[in-house]
């Protein structure tokens, strides 16, 4: 955290604006292939999460350190190749690390390298921004794609499986409602969530009026 | 969104001081790919021995969950018309897996199989003792069956249990609602496709591999070492 000049302020900012103001997921809906796809449990959300967290975190710090040295004609095709470097990595490591949570993500990790999040912060942030402040801005994107993920992912297996993280919540006398684990489980609770969020929102917004207005 | 400000503020380093003609494009794409081609190789070398372990020891698991009693395994292969013990990875060979006993004995084989489920093709793995003609054990290696539904046929622990003593000839039968004789299963509400998919499955590649095996009592000597498949 060298760097000066830049005031620290700034990069907590960008660090906390991917958890909640911009989140990729619930304010941009972005990423929505893979957060659709693999999160019927908590645990593979995490895991997809925790592989999307380490690319982009990577891939951020890669780029914005080389900005100058990139040309703008070949700029999307040198991201590209950063991003699918990691992501080859990730996908590797996680096959010897967790080969269980591999087989069940299969090419979902792969796809990874598609993720316009990823590509979307490169060419909007970390192309033009000090490594200090990609640094900032990739945890928090990240950190906000993970959490929703996770959150999405512990939602479904709940309702769907009954469980949370691979533990049984209810007991036997529970009846699983196993749409929730299949794609339009997906949609229904990735659209509940939203509205969620959304209404949280809004009702901050409201309440920031109203005080202003008392003031 | 904010990417749209890229295009207006440009690439301070790039535009100041070097321009951008062919020989520069080319060399930076050329380095990124050198580099990315040194990073994924070593990233690959270093995972290669603890991936090829994970399947090793996946196999293994599925070899003694299947082959009740075995505690070491050795991979035999369809070779010019006769099985042989082979080392090593299959890679596209036609081969199942013995199963030996702590004691050096034959405990039975391990034969894998598959073929279209309900979604996808499953992948599975059957214990065949072949003196008593008997299928001993199922385990699904692979499936990406409904979750909830089709899932069940390695879930449902009585439908897996069912392989345990399982008279194949002339078929297994699928049944619903209690089959008595020793060649039925049990069929899983809800998920009929799945569980005709396996039976279907074991009894292809039972009459497929019931001639090639070894007579009772003529099966190869156990591997000299406990079994770790892994490529020389």
């Amino acid at each position: 955290m060298s760097s000066g000049g830049h005031d620290p302020g700034r990069a907590y900012e960008e660090l906390v604006k991917g958890l909640w103001r911009e989140n990729p997921v619930f304010v941009q809906v972005l990423g929505m292939c893979p957060m659709l796809a693999v999160t019927n449990t908590a645990v593979n959300g995490l895991a997809m999460g925790a592989a999307s967290f380490f690319v982009l975190v990577c891939s951020s710090v890669l780029i914005s350190s080389f900005k100058s040295w990139i040309p703008k004609p070949v700029r999307i095709s040198t991201y590209i190749i950063v991003i699918a470097t990691f992501v080859t990595v990730a996908d590797l490591s996680l096959q010897a690390l967790a080969p269980t949570v591999h087989r069940e993500l299969g090419a979902f990790i792969s796809l990874i390298v598609v993720n316009c999040l990823i590509l979307g912060r490169q060419e909007a942030f970390a192309s033009k921004q000090p490594v200090k402040l990609a640094l900032a801005d990739a945890l928090g994107m990240g950190g906000g794609f993970a959490i929703a993920l996770v959150m999405l992912g512990g939602a479904r297996e709940v309702l769907g499986a009954g469980s949370l993280f691979g533990v049984s919540l209810f007991g036997d006398q529970f009846e699983p409602w196993v749409v929730m684990l299949l794609p339009p489980g997906g949609f229904l609770m990735l659209g509940l969530l939203l509205l969620a969020f959304a209404s949280i929102k809004e009702a901050r917004v409201k309440l920031a009026e109203r005080t202003r207005k008392a003031a | 969104m904010s990417g749209d400000l890229v295009q207006l503020e440009g690439r301070k380093g790039a535009s100041a001081g070097v321009p951008d003609n062919t020989a520069r494009l080319v060399l930076t794409l050329t380095v990124a790919g050198l580099l990315s081609g040194i990073a994924i190789v070593s990233a690959y070398e270093i995972t290669r021995p603890m991936i090829a372990a994970n399947q090793a020891r996946a196999l293994e698991r599925a070899v003694f969950e299947v082959v009740p009693g075995a505690e070491r395994l050795q991979r035999l292969a369809w070779r010019d018309g006769a099985l042989v013990p082979a080392v090593g990875d299959a890679a596209g060979e036609p081969s199942i897996y013995g199963g030996y006993a702590a004691d050096g004995s034959f405990a039975g084989y391990a034969i894998p199989g598959e073929g279209a489920g309900y979604q996808d093709t499953i992948k599975l793995l059957y214990g065949f003792d072949a003196e008593r003609r008997r299928v001993v054990g199922m385990y699904i290696l692979e499936s990406r069956e409904t979750p909830g539904l089709g899932d069940r046929i390695y879930k449902d622990l009585d439908f897996v249990a069912a392989f345990r003593d399982l008279v194949v000839e002339p078929e297994i039968e699928l049944v619903s609602g209690g089959g008595a004789a020793d060649n039925q299963v049990d069929g899983i509400t809800g998920a009929t496709i799945s569980s005709k998919a396996v039976v279907s499955i074991i009894n292809a590649t039972n009459s497929l591999w019931r001639e090639r095996l070894f007579a009772p009592g003529a099966e190869p000597p156990p591997p000299a070492e406990p079994a770790t498949e892994e490529k020389p």
